[in-house]
């Protein structure tokens, strides 16, 4: 089947999580910024897989239903806040949050 | 195989770069969609057939339609998509730019000849996965099922903080206390 070069799975798997680390820079929408987060997470994951491809061990697969778990519990958490900061701020802008700024 | 590798880690990537980057909301997410396709086949390609349907279930299915939930609850896609370009103008672009692309070149150059050839052919499905789990993994599992739990029950006090049960002493509970100035922020963005 595939004879896919370990490290260009860990390239593809780094690529992604530089996009998403540009996407949490870049953005200044909270929601952008946590759909960013989900690429980065989803980079780290293709390194789980390869890692785990590269060495016949179910370990990697088990890491990354993990990571799943993390991912959704992260969106739950993360989009409540979301709603909650705005129905407060009534703005969609991380800048937005400066209330604590004296 | 590895054609088809190459083929979906391309689709994936791009898709990843358009989804951080569209102004329309509605299209990043469908673009998220494609991206998150393109890794779940790079995951079958990999020998991980389980993982697989997983990403398409769980992320596609689920995490992705909960972020679409949320971005119609808050405001109109199309209603955002003037705001989200005032908030991207193009000296916004150059730092995450120079950064991200260090970053990327830094480990792509140290990662490219890394790791040797994956070994061929063989799938590990989810009985290995499964068997592993549950036997040496399992206090693994159960802190995952507890995270869950935290998961849910914060989303559910912090979604209440409003209006809803969360009430202490006769008074409404809030996750914190109301910010003095809810004027326009730095981006004088209010909406």
């Amino acid at each position: 089947m595939a004879a896919v070069p370990t490290g260009h799975v860990l390239v593809v798997a780094v690529l992604l999580v530089c996009i998403g680390a540009f996407g949490v820079l870049l953005r200044r929408n909270l929601l952008f910024m946590l759909l960013s987060l989900e690429v980065v997470l989803n980079g780290a994951a293709l390194a789980f897989i390869g890692a785990g491809s590269r060495w016949q061990q179910p370990d990697g697969q088990a890491f990354v239903l993990l990571i799943m778990v993390m991912a959704a519990a992260e969106v739950a958490v993360g989009l409540a806040l979301f709603l909650q900061i705005h129905r407060r701020v009534s703005s969609l802008d991380a800048d937005a949050l400066d209330s604590l700024r004296g | 195989m590895s054609a088809v590798f190459y083929i979906a880690s391309t689709i994936a990537v791009v898709a990843a770069f358009l989804a951080v980057t569209r102004s329309d909301a509605l299209h990043a997410v469908l673009w998220l969609l494609v991206a998150l396709f393109g890794i779940a086949v790079d995951f079958l390609v990999l020998g991980a057939p389980f993982l697989a349907a997983l990403e398409v279930i769980v992320y596609a299915g689920a995490i992705v339609v909960v972020i679409l939930f949320v971005m119609m609850m808050v405001a109109g896609p199309a209603a955002s998509r003037g705001q989200e370009r005032r908030w991207l103008p193009p000296r916004a672009w150059i730092l995450p730019s120079l950064l991200a692309a260090g970053l990327a070149a830094l480990a792509v150059t140290w990662l490219a000849g890394a790791g040797g050839p994956a070994a061929e052919g063989t799938v590990i499905g989810a009985r290995r996965v499964g068997m592993l789990l549950f036997s040496d993994w399992l206090v693994a599992v159960e802190l995952a099922s507890v995270l869950l739990l935290a998961g849910l029950v914060g989303a559910l006090y912090l979604s209440s903080g409003s209006e809803g049960p969360a009430r202490a002493n006769g008074r409404r509970r809030q996750p914190w206390p109301d910010p003095d100035v809810t004027g326009p922020g730095r981006g004088g963005a209010a909406d």
